[in-house]
C-alpha cells in the first residue's frame, strides 16, 4: 500500500476509500456492466441490424443533430449572455445571474409541458410565428429549443469565469495602441475564453444528446420524423427488446465516453494555455 | 491637438463601452440580446407553469391537490428523496474525505467514474436496472420465483434516482475540502483527537454550507427526474406515478390545471433550490465546475 498511498496522519483511509468503491460499483459499475454484456451477448449481425436500423439512424439524425445546433446556437447565446452578465451592470442583473442555472434546477417534465405550451400553435410565442409558416412545437425545432434551454446553462457558467479572467489593461493597452474593438475581440478576449467555450459547447451537447423529459412533451414523437434515441430506448424497453435497447443504449453510452475524454483534453488544454501565458 | 485634449481622448478609449457612443449601442445590444433570448426561452416557460396552474382559478388550482393520484405521487416522491439523499450524503462525505485527504494512484481516474451518471442519458440510467432485475433481465426469473419486484415498483425507482443523483454531493464537496486544506485536521489528530471527533468539530463545520447545497441539489434532482423514473416505474396511477410522471400523465389527458399545478410545487423546489445555492455563494464559498 505504500507505494499506492502516500503516508498521511489521518484515520479512515481504508474505511471511505472502501466504501467509495463498494457503492460506486454496487450501485453504478455493475448495472453499467449489466448493459455491456447484455449488448456482447449479442451476435454482430444482430447488434449491426438494430444499431443500423432506419428508425435507428434517424433517430440518431435527430438527436445529433439538433444537439449540434442548439450547442452552437448556445455558443454564441451563451457568450453574449455570459459578457452581458460579466461586463455589463443593470438593474435585475444579480436575479437574472441566479437564474442562469434554472434549467439545471427544474425538473425536464416541467421544462418540457411549458415549453410545448409556450411554442404551440396558440402558444404566447407559438402564435405569432404562425403566420410565417414557422412551426415549433411537434417539429424538429421543438427538439431544438428544447436542447438549447437545457445546454444553456452549461455554456454561460464554463465562460463566465474565463471572462473575468481576461485582463483587462490588456484590452486598454490594445484600444490606445490603435487596435479595434474586432481586434481586441478577435486577439484578446476571444484566445483567452475559447477553451472555456469549447468546454462548455462539448458540455451543452453531450446533456442534449442524452435529453429525455423535456424533448418528448414537444416532438411529437412521430417516428424517422421526430424521434429521439432515448425514446426509441424507451420504446424498445417497453416491448419487451432488451437486447434492441441495450444495443442503442450501448452505442450513446460509447458516444457519451468520447464526450467526456474530449470534455477532460480540452479542460487539460485550457490550463496549459494559462500556464503558457504566464498566468 | 494639445497634450490636454490628447489625455483627454486617451482616458475615453481606455473605457471602451461605457462612454463612447458605439461603446453604449454595443452595451445596450448585449443586453437586449441577451434578455430577449431568456425571455423567450427561460421566463416565459416558468410565467406559463404559473398562468396554466392558475388559469381556472385559485379553487382549482388547490382543488387539484386533493386528487387522490396526485397526493400518491407526491408521497411516493417524498418517500424517494427521504431514501434516496441521505444515503447519497453519506456516500458523498466519504468520497469526499477519501479523495481530498489522502493522495494516492488512481485518484483521477475514480473521480471521472464518480462522474459517470452524469455523462448518462437518464434514460440509459433507468435502462441498466431494467436489464438487471426486470422480467427478462440477468437477474428477472430469480427474482419473480421470490416473488421479489424491483421494477415497476419503490426498489426500482429508488435505484434509478440513486444512480442519477449519485455525484452531486460529493462533486460539492471535493474541490472544497481540497481547498481548505489538512492542517486543522492534522493538528487534531496529532493532539490526540479521534477521526470521528476530527471529522465532526473540524471538518464538517468547514464545509457546511457546500455540503448543505449538495444536498439541496441531490433533492432538487431526485423529486425531479422523469427520464430513468419513467423507465423503472411502469406508470401504475397512484402506485408508482412519482410528481414528474404523474405531470406527464395528467397533460396527455388534457387535464392542464392538474399538470401544471404539480408542475408549479416542482417549480417552487427549483426556485427554492436556486435561493440556497445564492445564499451559499454569499458565504464565500464559490462554486466550480
Amino acid at each position: 500500500m505504500k507505494a499506492l498511498r502516500q503516508p498521511s496522519v489521518l484515520p479512515g483511509f481504508g474505511l471511505t476509500i472502501g466504501f467509495t468503491t463498494f457503492f460506486l460499483s454496487a450501485v453504478v459499475l455493475l448495472p453499467l456492466a449489466a448493459l455491456i454484456l447484455m449488448t456482447a451477448s449479442m451476435s454482430w449481425h444482430d447488434f449491426l441490424r438494430v444499431i443500423l436500423d432506419p428508425r435507428a439512424l434517424g433517430s440518431y439524425r435527430l438527436s445529433f443533430g439538433a444537439s449540434l445546433l442548439a450547442a452552437s446556437i448556445n455558443l454564441v447565446f451563451g457568450f453574449v449572455i455570459a459578457w452581458t452578465l460579466v461586463r455589463y451592470e443593470f438593474p435585475g442583473r444579480k436575479i437574472i445571474d441566479a437564474l442562469i442555472d434554472m434549467p439545471f434546477a427544474l425538473p425536464t417534465a416541467v421544462s418540457g409541458i411549458a415549453l410545448t405550451t409556450v411554442f404551440a400553435q396558440n402558444g404566447w410565442i407559438g402564435r405569432y410565428l404562425e403566420p410565417f409558416g414557422i412551426k415549433v412545437a411537434y417539429t424538429w425545432i421543438g427538439v431544438t429549443v428544447a436542447l438549447t434551454l437545457i445546454g444553456m446553462p452549461f455554456v454561460v457558467r464554463s465562460v463566465q469565469p474565463a471572462l473575468q479572467e481576461v485582463q483587462r489593461d490588456l484590452e486598454d493597452a490594445a484600444e490606445t495602441l490603435g487596435a479595434g474593438r474586432l481586434y481586441v475581440f478577435r486577439r484578446i478576449i476571444l484566445p483567452t475564453v475559447l477553451p472555456a467555450l469549447l468546454t462548455g459547447f462539448t458540455l451543452a451537447f453531450a446533456r442534449a444528446v442524452g435529453e429525455y423529459g423535456s424533448v418528448i412533451f414537444i416532438s411529437g414523437n412521430l417516428p424517422m420524423r421526430t424521434e429521439i434515441t432515448p425514446l426509441l430506448i424507451v420504446i424498445k424497453l417497453e416491448e419487451f427488446d432488451y437486447h434492441g435497447a441495450a444495443a442503442l443504449g450501448f452505442v450513446m453510452l460509447v458516444i457519451s465516453f468520447v464526450m467526456l475524454l474530449t470534455i477532460n483534453l480540452l479542460q487539460a488544454w485550457g490550463r496549459r494555455r494559462l500556464v503558457a501565458t504566464g498566468r | 491637438m494639445s497634450a490636454n485634449a490628447l489625455s483627454v481622448i486617451g482616458e475615453i478609449s481606455t473605457r471602451p463601452g461605457r462612454d463612447t457612443l458605439v461603446g453604449a449601442v454595443v452595451r445596450w445590444m448585449f443586453i437586449t440580446v441577451s434578455l430577449l433570448f431568456l425571455a423567450a426561452l427561460l421566463f416565459a416557460p416558468l410565467a406559463t407553469v404559473i398562468v396554466m396552474a392558475l388559469a381556472k382559478g385559485f379553487g382549482a388550482y388547490f382543488a387539484s391537490f386533493h386528487d387522490p393520484d396526485t397526493g400518491a405521487a407526491i408521497r411516493l416522491t417524498l418517500i424517494t428523496a427521504l431514501v434516496v439523499v441521505p444515503i447519497n450524503t453519506i456516500f458523498g462525505l466519504c468520497a469526499a474525505w477519501a479523495i481530498a485527504k489522502f493522495e494516492f494512484q488512481g485518484k483521477s481516474f475514480l473521480i471521472t467514474l464518480i462522474d459517470l451518471p452524469l455523462a448518462v442519458s437518464p434514460v440509459i440510467s433507468g435502462m441498466i436496472y431494467v436489464l438487471l432485475f426486470g422480467l427478462q433481465g440477468w437477474f428477472g426469473s430469480w427474482l419473480q420465483e421470490r416473488n421479489i419486484s424491483i421494477i415497476f415498483a419503490l426498489p426500482g425507482i429508488i435505484l434509478a434516482t440513486m444512480f442519477v443523483t449519485f455525484p452531486y454531493v460529493a462533486r460539492e464537496l471535493i474541490p472544497l475540502m481540497q481547498q481548505v486544506g489538512n492542517d486543522e485536521e492534522e493538528a487534531a489528530i496529532t493532539l490526540g483527537a479521534g477521526g470521528w471527533l476530527t471529522f465532526f468539530r473540524i471538518t464538517l463545520p468547514k464545509v457546511r454550507w457546500g455540503l448543505l447545497y449538495g444536498i439541496i441539489l441531490t433533492n432538487a434532482r431526485a423529486m425531479g427526474e422523469f427520464g430513468a423514473v419513467s423507465v423503472v416505474s411502469g406508470h401504475i396511477r397512484g402506485l408508482t406515478n412519482t410528481m414528474p410522471l404523474h405531470i406527464e400523465i395528467l397533460y396527455n389527458e388534457y387535464n392542464f390545471v392538474g399538470a401544471f399545478a404539480v408542475a408549479s410545487l416542482l417549480m417552487l423546489l427549483a426556485v427554492a433550490t436556486l435561493v440556497v445555492k445564492t445564499l451559499v455563494e454569499r458565504t464565500g464559498y464559490r462554486r466550480r465546475r
